[in-house]
């Protein structure tokens, strides 16, 4: 009979089965699952936050929370956000799951390690819950001193060692990474065969795991400093809260790069698959991404520009960021090249990729206006360096997300999402991000300053402007939410490669099998052959 | 990599080195040398710690990788360093009126 | 099914072809788990140099009232320690399961005895009221140049206690490795948690090697 029950494959998903196959797994697959989930908590915990922010600010009077609460929604919307799921998204969720397949391996190098990077990120997560339950915190993300050590009065410590724990479950990602891309290379896949996204992510893990300590050992010192009257910062003693502010961007200036390096990674797969053209000029991209790893530890300073930092070393910093703009430049470059005569076809992950390459121009040039030390004393504390920032965060790092997400859904759970909700939701998404974010940059030139929720009423209709935005962002990201989570049982089934896609990752079943591959791949074609697949892109 | 088993005379010899450069820079310390006790104290100290890194963690013997994750690693701190004195060394350069 | 996953053993890991592809990928994880140690030391010594740079004279004087002879018998103690660590490790190489168990005893004990030193030395902080806070008080200096003793010796205890944390952690580490070989766990063909262990525990004796002259042997003839 031909309705017989089909015997269903055996894969990553159903090779066991209960709460503890979960909770103690070594495959990095479902390790990349236990991160989506995680994030994607953190990500509507830091959207409640941005909503109360914005919702505050449609009026010029504080009438919903006192000064106190916006002091302590903001800081935990930073928090939330840049901690808990800007930084792990791609690396720990789709990097995770995909990294160790699209070279081949059975697994990361230390399968454990991996776990028990998910276990700090969750015991950091609950500490920052924890303190933000419990009253708050109100330093602002970045803790500065001597407010952080010395004054205030809210939850400091608990959520600095949240994002201490965090940074450890960061440091064992990238070094899990790094030993992976040297150690574990199926047969043939050379350094330059490796897809883009590999190259990225190997990039981002060298920022982590050399960045990361220094913001241990920031936050380690300011602990020291409030719990035990160590003074290493303390003006009335001698020290300089400025060598905080040097050491704490030494870490998040190069943060920045961590979240969106992978970013790029994601559309220079996208914009190669569904261009059906390997990406245009292979090698200076994959060099772009390690040349932005290290200049990206050449420029903190600009962060400093009106602290007392002495202006000759304004002069080096302002002068090094400029330098950041070449490989991103390059990137950017070589998509719009890699689309010529390309045959393009917009499916979703597409829309997201010419959302990245549109917001992320936006982001870095304005990137470049900040770095300018003259124009920089004018906007610093303002909603232009708000505007610029998530334009790079949001704009570039949530959109290359989902559009990863989406590109990557049918692998992972062998269903594909709705295609017609899935273009809709990312209009949406691409709208209400410009309309939240591009009237800030208006806002910040005129002189708005970033961190008050009490203002002049002539900013108020640009202010209405953002929320009405940020509404509709909120819906645009509550969609894909809803519809990922139906396709895991009416999406329609997808094959092993839908995309006809050349990476590793689609040459094995969907969802693949809980060692990933049949027989261990050999590799014998460069990246983006396209000539080894046959057929097009289906668009449903 | 093929394993590489160093004599116990070699540690023994590495080790007696490190001793004595413990009791050397200690017996320095207390002579006057101005400016340059500091920079004694720091060679004598790079000194140990290219004995030990060479030697009891086997760089010697290592890949060209691991040297290299090393060599990153010191240029990094560097960096951090030498950028954050930028500042720090050039404070007092220019006279800006209230600081 | 994965036709070539083998069945998992300590020796070799399912996800590895082989076990030198399995000792690679260990010892180049434990060097980059000590770069980020480089870094994470980095940021203080950073702030040393700021401060020591800007308060020269205090420090020196402040760095005077350590007792050099107890800083540099602990430097000899860590050194031993290393050496003992390093004939260890070789024991393990020559898969000698009583060397090693002799040696690792030895390491640990030579790491508590820089611990109970240690402890001794703040101890005495905590009696001469050098520790950094309200009740700090050092003799000599005027109350103006109080505040940048305090600063010498923030990161006096900041410096020495991340860097005892760092032992406390290797000793652990230790016992964890004494209790596996007596087991017999280690021989010549698996041996590379001892090897690991030993980087770090070198890694550890290293940046005390830095420490001691830059906390104990600031000028010592201005101090006097
Ligand atoms: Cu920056």
């Amino acid at each position: 009979m031909i309705t017989a029950a089909v015997q269903e494959r055996e894969h990553y998903l159903n090779a066991s089965y209960g709460i503890k196959s979960w909770l103690l797994t070594k495959d990095h697959k479902r390790i990349g699952l236990l991160y989506l989930a995680t994030i994607t908590f953190f990500f509507f915990l830091g959207g409640a936050f941005a909503t109360l922010i914005r919702v505050e600010l449609l009026t010029p009077q504080g009438d919903l929370v006192s000064s106190e609460t916006y002091n302590k929604l903001f800081t935990m919307h930073g928090v939330a956000m840049v901690f808990f799921f800007l930084i792990p998204a791609i690396p720990a969720t789709l990097g995770n799951f995909f990294l160790p397949m699209m070279i081949g391996a059975r697994d990361l190098a230390f399968p454990r390690i991996n776990l028990l990077s998910w276990y700090l990120l969750v015991l950091g997560g609950l500490l920052s819950l924890y303190a933000m339950l419990a009253g708050g915190v109100d330093t602002g993300w970045t803790f500065y001193t001597p407010y952080s050590t010395s004054y205030s009065n809210t939850w400091v410590i608990a959520t600095a060692l949240g994002i201490f724990v965090a940074g450890f479950s960061s440091i064992l990602t990238g070094l899990n990474f790094i030993v992976t891309v040297h150690r574990m290379r199926a047969p043939g896949m050379t350094w330059f065969r490796l897809p883009l996204f590999v190259w990225s992510t190997y990039a981002t893990s060298v920022i982590q795991v050399l960045g990361t300590p220094v913001l241990a050992v920031t936050i380690i010192l300011l602990f020291c400093e409030r719990v035990f009257h160590l003074g290493i910062f303390d003006p009335t003693r001698g020290g300089d809260p400025v060598l905080f502010q040097h050491l704490f961007w030494f870490y998040s200036h190069p943060a920045v790069y961590i979240m969106v390096l992978p970013a790029m990674g994601v559309i220079s797969e996208l914009v190669s698959v569904y261009s059906r053209k390997p990406v245009f000029g292979y090698h200076f991209v994959a060099f772009a991404s390690v040349a932005i790893a290290v200049l990206g530890f050449l420029v903190w300073g600009h962060h400093l520009f009106v602290s007392t930092q002495s202006l000759y070393a304004g002069l080096v910093f302002s002068f090094l960021s400029y330098f950041v703009a070449i490989p991103s430049a390059i990137k950017v470059f070589n998509w719009t090249a890699t689309l010529y005569k390309g045959s393009i076809s917009y499916a979703t992950p597409m829309l997201y990729a010419f959302g990245f390459i549109g917001l992320f121009t936006i982001g870095g040039l304005t990137g470049l206006f900040v770095a300018a030390l003259g124009f920089d004393v004018h906007v610093t504390d303002t909603y232009f360096v708000v505007a610029h920032f998530h334009y790079i965060m949001v704009g570039g790092t949530i959109m290359a997300y989902l559009g990863g997400l989406h590109y990557w859904w049918p692998k992972m759970t062998g269903r594909m999402y709705p295609e017609g909700w899935a273009k809709l939701s990312a209009l949406v998404i691409f709208l209400g991000f410009n309309l939240t974010f591009f009237p800030q940059f208006v806002l910040g030139y005129l002189g708005m300053p970033r961190r008050y929720h009490v203002y002049p009423p002539e900013f108020q209709v640009l202010h209405v402007l953002s929320t009405a935005g940020a509404s509709v962002l909120a819906v645009g990201y509550v969609i894909p939410m809803i519809y990922f989570i139906w396709s895991l049982r009416y999406g329609k089934v997808a094959g092993a490669n839908p995309w006809n896609a050349t990476g590793l990752e689609w040459q094995t079943a969907s969802p693949p099998p809980a060692h990933n591959f049949d027989q261990s791949p050999v590799v014998t074609h460069e990246a983006y052959d396209y000539s080894t697949v046959l057929g097009e892109v289906e668009v449903g | 990599m093929t394993e590489h088993i160093d004599r116990v005379r070699t540690y023994a010899l590495v080790f007696a080195v490190l001793i004595a450069l413990t009791v050397l820079t200690t017996a320095v310390a207390f002579v006057d040398l101005g400016p340059f006790s500091v920079v004694v104290a720091l060679a004598i100290a790079v000194g140990k710690m290219l004995l030990v890194a060479l030697f009891f963690m086997h760089i010697r013997h290592s890949t060209r990788l691991t040297r290299l994750v090393v060599l990153g690693g010191l240029l990094w701190l560097i960096i951090l360093i030498l950028l954050s004195l930028t500042d720090f060394a050039t404070r007092t350069w220019v006279g800006v009126p209230g600081r | 099914m994965a036709s070539e996953a083998h069945a998992e053993t300590p020796a070799l890991r399912e996800q590895f072809d082989t076990e030198e592809q399995q000792k690679d990928a260990s010892t180049l994880g434990m060097w980059i788990f000590l770069i980020t140690e480089i870094m994470f030391f980095g940021g203080m010594f950073l702030a040393y140099i700021v401060y020591r740079g800007a308060n020269p004279l205090v420090f020196a004087v402040a760095s005077s009232s350590l007792n050099v002879y107890i800083g540099a018998a602990n430097t000899v103690v860590l050194l031993c320690s290393s050496f003992t660590m390093v004939l260890a490790v070789r024991g393990a190489q020559l898969g000698q399961r009583q060397t090693i168990v002799l040696f690792l005893i030895l390491t640990l004990i030579l790491g508590g005895v820089f611990l109970g030193v240690k402890a001794y030395e703040w101890n005495e902080k905590f009696q001469e009221h050098h520790v950094p806070g309200p009740a700090f008080h050092f003799e000599g200096l005027p109350p103006e140049l109080q505040g940048r003793a305090q600063l010498f010796f923030s990161l006096y205890f900041a410096m020495t206690g991340l860097h005892a944390l760092h032992m406390v952690i290797g000793v652990g580490i230790l016992s964890l490795l004494i209790w596996q070989a007596r087991k017999g766990t280690y021989s010549a063909a698996y041996m590379t948690p001892v090897d690991v262990s030993g980087l770090y525990w070198h890694f550890v004796d290293i940046i005390w090697i830095f420490l001691f002259p830059l906390l104990y042997l600031i000028d010592r003839h201005l101090g006097k």
